[in-house]
This record gives structure tokens, sequence and C-alpha cells, in this order.
């Protein structure tokens, strides 16, 4: 992949929506009880995305990952926590910067029967990033991004409306248009799932193929684990609004560590009868994502709870000694010494060989 | 420019920018509306009853248009008769009902010619009819995409607005207006479009709420768009036939509202309307002297105008809602 710059930094994002009371629920708590209930939904999370390199998110449905994906293309404001673009604070930034942040962060949409205006024909949808940013050329362009989008001939494709057109040809149109604008990087909400299997494969290739040519930086999300391993070159794994593991794909698909990930790879079918796999099968529900629990956020579910460091320490996103990836887990030893048992409430006994500990996380 | 970040590479590199050529813009434009209309004219006459309903509305259009032409006499000229003009010619028989004198449907007890009356009457009717129709829409509409647009506190005060003119109830309403304005037509027409185009708000304001939570919008968003963008190219085309829909049954409603306002003799006493006939009617007891064609042109005119009205609004409802076909 081109460079090694760091074209997108996220520092401890969080994203809190408020849940809504209504307003005599809301005046009484004002002179109540104070605090209003949040849903933590992104809950301080740190990565970074270099040049021309893809990164997956995964996760469950509501671990936070297409509010992660929106708050990258600004569609959120953070709560908390910021991203900085070419050493540009977004939270920071003038208006022009933010015009040239957006025109150079695009996002595909899951569902392509939704993420098209109905009453827009091809053209048109394709034309309007370019007429907000008033680039000329406008036929060419659209005429080139569809001709990518393998949509030939392109000029058959401009005058019809998104209902004649198939899911596949719409995801292309959009797809089509968030390249229009020669951005640096594009984030793809889970951008198959709604396909017909037999279409998935095309859309595919040529995401594949737009990472390549645009030299393109892309945040995919999904939640299906073999995509994401055919697509990128690095793995986050979230759990409620959290990253428990982040490292190169391979690292985390063949030597999973955190015992989420585990319990997700273990859940991908293989085509196989004789491979035999050791069964790692998550029970329960996701926890409560209003009131976080105290500690780790997994340890309700986890086959390898080891009691009260899991119940009291939030375990921090942290390099360990044995192995390449980073995971969020009391299981491991950190590679930088630091000691979770020193944090515990009543047992300061119970350290074992701590030096100095890290910066606590920040959260609860 | 998007030119300027070379460090990646592009598909575009190689693009003039100094020359811009563009397909036609207001022909394309042009073509596509042409499309699109044809499209929604096709499938509204494809109905017999909203065929027939346009009939009707064109054929009184064209009356009110050619009034001058059509009427026999002044609508609101008393007739005397002879030529010397001493007696004045009150509750004279149609000839159309072979009575011997020149009035097609009669004269009025105060001596007007109840045809020339009537076709005049059309005039009113849909000067109200269109008008009312026509501002209800375009507030209720700008109304709905903002409130739905901004949300939040805009939304509440939009909506509070909305609330407290659906407490208003139609008649004392215009009693007050026309008492403070005085009876005129066109104060009775600015009082129903006060109180007609809260319904309109809340239904575009509730599809907006929806629409702008959609994909397409995000996208837009993304891509750099600002509100009134937002607003004007993805929102307002998506609510477009709502407000048509609603704008058609506004037509029927403000009709049938003048009539009533009329009737009970609120009108404007120098505007000849269908309303303000029926209640001349009522006043000197037409019913009691068995003179019907004083009172029931008018009422089939306004049963037939209002129907039609209705008709051609539920047609279109089937285009904007494809479940109820």
């Amino acid at each position: 992949m081109s460079g090694n710059e760091v074209l997108l930094e996220v520092d401890d994002l969080k994203k809190h929506f408020k849940v809504n009371q209504g307003w005599i629920a809301s005046l009484v708590e004002s002179f109540g009880r104070g605090e209003p209930d949040y849903v933590h939904a992104v809950d301080g999370v740190s990565f970074e995305l270099r040049e021309g390199e893809t990164l997956g998110l995964a996760g469950e449905s509501g671990c936070g990952k297409t509010t992660t994906g929106m708050s990258l293309v600004k569609l959120h404001d953070p709560t908390a926590g910021d991203i900085v673009y070419d050493d540009t604070r977004l939270s920071e930034a003038s208006d022009a910067e933010i015009k040239q942040f957006r025109q150079n962060a695009q996002m595909i949409f899951q569902d392509p029967f939704e993420s098209l205006n109905p009453r827009m024909t091809v053209y048109d949808t394709v034309a309007e990033p370019l007429r907000i940013h008033d680039i000329r050329n406008e036929t060419a362009r659209v005429q080139r991004a569809l001709e990518f989008a393998e949509l030939l001939p392109a000029e058959h494709y401009f005058d019809q409306y998104p209902h004649e057109l198939s899911g596949g040809q719409r995801q292309r149109v959009a797809i089509a248009r968030a390249l229009v604008l020669d951005p640096d990087f594009i984030v793809a909400d889970e951008p198959v799932s709604m396909l017909d299997v037999s279409l998935r494969a095309g859309v595919l290739s040529l995401l594949d193929r737009m990472t390549d040519e645009f030299g393109l930086s892309v945040v995919y999300i999904s939640h299906d684990l073999s995509l994401l391993r055919h697509m990128c070159d690095r793995l986050a794994i979230m759990y409620m609004g959290k990253i428990v593991e982040k490292g190169p794909t391979d690292q985390i698909i063949e030597n999973p560590q955190h015992p989420y990930t585990q319990a997700l790879i273990n859940a991908v079918p293989v085509p196989d009868p004789a491979v035999g796999r050791e069964r790692v099968e998550l029970q329960g529900e996701v926890g409560d994502v209003i009131d976080i629990p105290t500690g780790c956020r997994f340890k309700n579910r986890c086959s390898e709870y080891i009691g009260d460091v899991c119940d009291q320490v939030v375990p921090p996103l942290e390099a360990k000694t044995d192995f390449e990836q980073d995971v969020a887990c009391h299981l491991y030893d950190s590679a930088e010494g630091y000691d979770p048992y020193q944090e515990m409430t009543g047992s300061p006994s119970a350290a074992e060989t701590g030096d100095e500990p890290e910066s606590t996380p920040a959260d609860d | 420019m998007a030119q300027e970040e070379q460090s990646t590479r592009s598909i575009y590199t190689d693009l003039d920018d100094s020359t811009d050529e563009e397909i036609n813009k207001w022909e394309r434009t042009f073509r596509l509306w042409r499309e699109t209309l044809k499209e929604h004219w096709g499938m509204l006459t494809d109905e017999l009853s909203v065929k027939l309903s346009m009939l009707t509305v064109a054929g009184f259009m064209l009356i009110a248009i050619f009034a001058p032409f059509i009427a026999t006499h002044q609508p609101l000229q008393r007739q005397f008769q002879g030529d010397a003009g001493i007696i004045q010619d009150k509750w004279a028989e149609p000839s159309l009902l072979g009575g011997d004198t020149e009035y097609l449907l009669g004269t009025t007890a105060e001596g007007f010619d109840i045809f020339s009356q009537l076709v005049y009457g059309t005039r009113a009717a849909l000067l109200v009819g269109l008008i009312a129709a026509f501002f209800t829409a375009g507030i209720g509409t700008l109304v709905g995409l903002v409130a739905g647009y901004y949300g939040g506190k805009v939304d509440d005060a939009l909506m509070r607005i909305v609330d407290f003119l659906y407490g208003m109830p139609l008649l004392p309403t215009v009693i007050v207006l026309v008492a403070v304005l005085g009876p005129d037509l066109w104060n009775i027409i600015l009082a129903l479009i006060i109180l007609q185009w809260r319904s309109t708000a809340r239904v575009i304001r509730s599809q907006s709420l929806s629409l702008r939570e959609r994909p397409f919008v995000k996208a837009a968003e993304v891509a750099g768009a600002g509100d009134w963008h937002i607003i004007s190219r993805h929102l307002a085309p998506n609510v477009l036939p709502m407000t048509f829909l609603y704008g058609s049954f506004g037509i029927a409603w403000a009709i049938l509202a003048e009539a009533g306002i009329s009737f009970i003799g609120l009108g404007d006493p120098n505007t000849v309307s269908w309303g303000t006939m029926l209640q001349a009617s009522r006043a000197y007891s037409a019913l009691s002297f068995g003179a019907w064609w004083w009172f029931v042109p008018p009422g089939i005119c306004i049963g037939l105008l209002v129907i039609s009205g209705f008709l051609i609004g539920r047609g279109y409802e089937e285009i904007t809602n494809p479940k109820i076909q």
C-alpha cells in the first residue's frame, strides 16, 4: 500500500445520544435527580487510518460501528474526543477546512434503495457533489465515474431514475457518487449486505479496484468477518462502543485473543465438515448501553471470566507481550507494564508485580 | 479543486478543466419535467371519473373566463318591464320552462337575472377556490418543510402555532375577521387561508421528518450540501405530490366554505357568488313561492365543482400513494 502517512486519526471518540423522555419528564428531572439518561453508542474509540489503507470495523449490531462511521464523515458531532484529518482537528476547523474535508470524505451506505433520491436521475445524483463544490467539467466527470463503476454505456444511465435500476446498479451509482469528488477516504457501511448474493462479488471487486486505482483509504463497516478478511489490511473489533481488539487482519482472524473476537470468529461457518473447531458460544445478550456496567463490558458473557478484576477495572486497549495485535482484556500481560490489579478498590494487596500504572482510562 | 491532491492517484487527472463542456442543462431539465408530467397526466386521465371531473372543471373555467359573453344581463342590474322601465321585473318565470320572458332562468325577487348571476358566480367560486388552495398549499408546505427539517425548537414553535390554529373554529373566526376588515371577498379568502394551511403543514412536516432521516439526505450532507440545498433538492420534490393533493382538496373545501359563509349572510354584498344567491333566495323565501329555479341551479353548480375537485384529488392520491390503487 502507498505511503505510511497517517491520514485520519481518531482520538478517544465518544458519541452519546440523549434518551428522549418528553418535556414533562425532563422538567421533573431538572428539579430532581440531575443527569438525564444517555445511550453510550460510541464510548472512547481511538484508531488511525493511513493513506491507502483499508480498515475493517466489525461487531454485532448495536455495537456502535455505524455511529463511528458516521462520525468519521461528520454526520454526527462527537460528544467528546476528536478526529484529526490532515493535521486539522475537526472540532476546531474553519468553514473552509470543513468544506475541504467534505470534499475528501465520502460515505457509501448500506441500503441502495434508500440512499438514492427517488426523484433524481442518475446524472443529477452523481453530479450533485460537483455542483455543491463548484467543480467544472461536470459531464465528463460524471461519465468517468459511472464508467468506473461499470455502468456502461454511461449515457444510457444519465436519465434513468433509481426505480428503473436493480439493487446492484443502484449501489454502483452510489459508489460513483462517492468517487466523483476524488476523495481521500471513504466509509463503506455494509456496502453489500443488502444485495443479492449473486451481485455481491461484482460490487466487491469494484470496491477493490476503487481502493487500488484511487489510492483510497477505506473504512469498511460490517458484521461479516469473511468479507472483512477479504477486503481489509487491518481490523478493529468493537463491543458496546469500545474497540476490544485491533491489529493486522490475518493476525486477528488466525489468532484471535479477546474472548469476544474468538466467539465471533467461531461463529463464521466453515464449509468443510471435517474441520473440527473448539466452539466458543456466546451466552446472553449485549449489555445495557444506558447504564454501562463497571469494569469490563463483556464480563457477563465472557467464558474466561477471571474474577473481581474484570468486575472493577475497565481493561484498556493496549499492546500485549505475547502477540502483535492490541487487546483490551485482563487475561494477557501488558507490554508496557500496566497492572490492572492496582486499580482494584478494597484489595490493593492483590497487586502482583506492577511497576507504575499507566494513566487510567478516562471514562466511567 | 480535487486535482491539488497530487499525492493520491485519480482517474480524473487527465481531464482538461479549462474547457467546460456541458450538456444543455435547461433543455435537459425541461425534457425531464415534460416526461414526468406526461406520465402523471397519463395516470390521472386513466380513470373515467377523473376524466369527467376534469372536463367539468374545465367547463366551469371557460364559463368564468368568458362570463361577459355568456351572461345575458348584468348580474347586479335590476331588470325592468318594457322600454319605459317603470315596473321592476321580479319573480319572472324561466323562459326555459315556457315563461314568456327573456330570462333563461327567470329573475329574483330583487329583479336580477338568475342565469347571469349563476355565470358570474362561477368567477367568484373559482377565484376563491384557486387562490385559497394555492396559498394554503404553499404556506403549509413551506412551514412543514422547515419544521420537519430543522426539528427541535423551530419545529416546536411552528407546530404550537398550528395547534393554536386548530383551536380556531371556522365561522366565529370569519365573523370576527369580516367584522374587523369589512365584508369583502378578499377577506373571506384571507380567513380561509389562515384556517386551512394548518392541515397541510402537519402532513408535510411528518413527511419531511421521515425524509430527512433517509440515507440519500445523509449522502447529500456528506457531500457538503447546505440546509437550503437539502430542503429544495431533496425534501421538496419528494413532498410535492402531497402538496398537489392537498391543493386539489383545498380547492373544493374553500369553495364549499365560501358558499357556507355567504349563505349565513357574511358574504360580500357587491360580489355575486353561488353562496350569496342561496342566501338571497332564503331571505325572500323562494321556497315558499315555489321558485325553485332560484336556488337549485347554484346548489347543483356548487355540488358539481366540489365533487369534481374531490375526485381529481382522489385520483391524484392514487399516484402519490400506490398502495390504495
